[in-house]
């Protein structure tokens, strides 16, 4: 008899309980035996097996309606119906391989030269390796793996979720999402996040789950129960309570503000944040609007879109803004340089524009004139600051715009561990949790199998944090939080404990952790952080807050 | 046999989206096309997605494209248009 309580790390406060779907598992690879069918049966199979394939993967991709995830489904489909593949695979079953076999290993002779050609085509191989398994499943006639469509609300259990599945996710049938794989920092987590969906990751025995078990997903105590009893259903209701009063600003049970602000990429995201009660702005990702250009885009298509932003939140709420956050995971045709060793310790951040001075120039002016004639507070921030220097020259550069406010992020130990230093220069700082403990730790946001070190749990990086809140309790500056961690409902109260006193996430969070706080008193919170920061791993972090609570 | 010499002008390279944009370019183009790195011998069948991912070809580099018969020039400069637009 498998455990009743899997865990995992919760995503989200909510429970759900439902009935369990799990994606296609994973296509066995077809056996290298000698066909039995002639020859052009076996080509028949293999060629009708391909279109079948590509005729899907142009449906999907016509019903996504995100645009990347489009994109990638209609290179995926052709992939399947490439001419140089299917002469290839001709050719293998003349020699005596079956259709299954000969789409494998044609498949196999790229994805060896795209893997070879390094973490540039990393996301292809992914892709290929998706295209394969759906044309060997299709020739030999078994499921296909793919996401379920059961019309009706179900749980849904995967090894792990890529893009091009979570783009057609029907989220309004999907209860709560588990994985076995992911950390809080993988595509399902953000997903989930964004989405509101409860989740569990890295939840290893998962794979036990079947379709059709009846189970309570319980993201706030990372668990997912397997046929609940009465007593577990019960914290269906006290759990997934409802938001009385929305607009209230974030505070502790005995007063303390905590400014409860939205993170956003442009225009388009203000709606959501006002609707979700956001004071304001912690994190407005300029990246957007320079992605895909040649060049930068000029001053007043950049006016046009932050004075947009800057006059959609009332007189007084703060609207932070990152400048330009180019290079590593989002490089710029006009501003990173090209093939860079190790692009995530190289010339990215602030360093990409002081290389580039006049592509800053012009985004501090777009900044400063469509601040002149809006009420908001508008606050200017730099990302990847490694010393106060660097945070020295960011407020000068601001200060020549007449922009007043000017802070920067906290990404990079260093300047953690120089925060008093680099208080003295900067009017304010927000901690970009998912950089600093990528740094910290030694751990790429994007790798697997690491969930244990990517976790923002981690007392290796909230005693960083304790560091930069104790520099902004000296020097009376504002030390925010705009990461993940931000979003989680207990973690914002042990952020709160080491002295942060604003928290920026993606608005359906806000509402989890405004309630959160409201339920705590500032000592509390106090107690909570060196409940975790006594410990010295994730795991006991987690531990150590459940036995606090 | 007509040939263009372009710079890949999309900051991605010919990597995901770009390069399924101009393998159906080729498709549509109903001639037969290849594309090498300049200076590297031969070239792939540029209506194979997956030789062209192969080629691995990166913001700024050099392709070459060939093809023959009639209407080859008149494709040729659609195609090499495409690898030296930005948005694409």
């Amino acid at each position: 008899m498998p455990a009743t309580v899997l865990t995992g790390i919760g995503i989200g406060d909510r429970a759900v309980a439902g009935p369990v779907l799990r994606m296609g598992g994973a296509v066995p690879e077809p056996p290298d035996e000698q066909r039995t069918a002639p020859a052009e049966v076996e080509i028949a199979r293999a060629t009708e097996a391909l279109a079948e394939v590509a005729a899907d993967l142009r449906r999907r991709a016509a019903a996504a309606d995100d645009r990347d995830a489009s994109g990638v489904l209609q290179a995926q489909a052709l992939m399947a119906d490439d001419p140089a593949l299917a002469g290839d695979i001709n050719i293998l079953i003349s020699a005596g391989k079956t259709g299954a076999r000969a789409i494998f290993e044609a498949y196999a002779k790229y994805r060896d030269v795209l893997a070879a050609a390094g973490p540039y085509l990393a996301e292809r191989v992914a892709d290929l390796d998706d295209v394969r398994q759906r044309a060997v499943a299709a020739c030999l006639g078994v499921p296909v793996p793919g996401v379920p469509d059961p019309g009706y609300p179900y749980i849904l259990v995967a090894g792990d979720l890529a893009p091009a599945d979570t783009a057609l996710l029907d989220l309004g049938t999907v209860l709560a999402i588990v994985t076995e794989r992911g950390g809080p920092t993988s595509h399902t987590a953000v997903l989930a996040r964004s989405r509101g969906i409860p989740a569990v990751v890295g939840c290893a025995a998962a794979d036990t789950l079947i379709d059709g078990d009846y189970v309570l997903v319980d993201a706030a105590s990372s668990a997912v129960v397997r046929e609940p009893d009465s007593a577990d259903l019960d914290r269906l209701s006290t759990l997934d309570g409802t938001d009385a009063d929305p607009h209230q600003p974030g505070r502790t049970a005995d007063g303390v503000a905590i400014a409860l602000l939205a993170n956003i990429g442009g225009p388009a995201d203000v709606a959501a944040a006002l609707a979700a009660g956001a004071e304001g702005v912690g994190l407005y990702r300029t990246e957007l609007l320079f992605l895909d250009a040649a060049e930068a885009p000029d001053q007043s298509r950049q006016v046009h879109a932050y004075r947009q932003v800057f006059s959609a939140f009332p007189a007084g709420s703060r609207v932070v803004i990152r400048v330009l956050d180019a290079g590593a995971d989002k490089p710029l045709a006009f501003l990173s340089p090209e093939a860079e060793p190790n692009p995530a310790l190289g010339i990215r951040g602030l360093r990409a524009l002081r290389a580039h001075p006049e592509v800053l120039e012009t985004q501090l002016s777009a900044i400063a004139e469509a601040a002149a004639d809006v009420s908001s507070q508008v606050w200017v921030m730099a990302p990847m600051v490694a010393e106060p220097a660097e945070a020295a020259w960011f407020v000068a550069r601001c200060a020549a715009h007449g922009l007043p406010v000017a802070g920067v992020m906290i990404e990079v130990p260093s300047a953690a561990l120089l925060s008093e230093e680099i208080l003295a220069e900067a009017d304010f700082v927000s901690i970009g949790t998912n950089d600093l403990a990528q740094y910290a730790l030694a751990v790429d946001r994007q790798a697997g199998g690491l969930a244990d070190l990517q976790d923002p749990w981690h007392p290796g990086l909230l005693r960083l944090v304790r560091l930069v809140g104790e520099a902004g309790t000296r020097t009376g500056r504002p030390v925010g939080v705009c990461g993940e961690a931000a979003a989680d409902p207990l973690l914002a109260r042990v952020l709160v404990g080491l002295g942060v006193r604003s928290l920026s996430m993606a608005p359906p969070a806000l509402s989890a952790v405004r309630r959160s706080l409201a339920d705590v008193t500032l000592d509390e919170c106090r107690d909570l952080a060196r409940a975790v920061l006594g410990t010295a791993s994730a795991a006991a972090a987690r531990a150590a807050i459940k036995d606090a609570l | 046999m007509a040939e263009r010499l372009v710079a890949v002008a999309n900051a991605d390279g010919l990597h995901a989206r770009p390069a399924a944009l101009f393998v159906k370019a080729v498709t549509e183009a109903g001639i037969a096309v290849t594309i090498g790195k300049a200076g590297a011998a031969g070239g792939a069948d540029a209506r194979s997605i997956l030789a062209v991912l192969a080629l691995d070809v990166r913001h700024g580099d050099q392709v070459v494209l060939r093809a023959d018969g009639d209407g080859a020039d008149d494709a040729l400069d659609r195609l090499a248009a495409l690898l030296a637009d930005a948005n694409v």
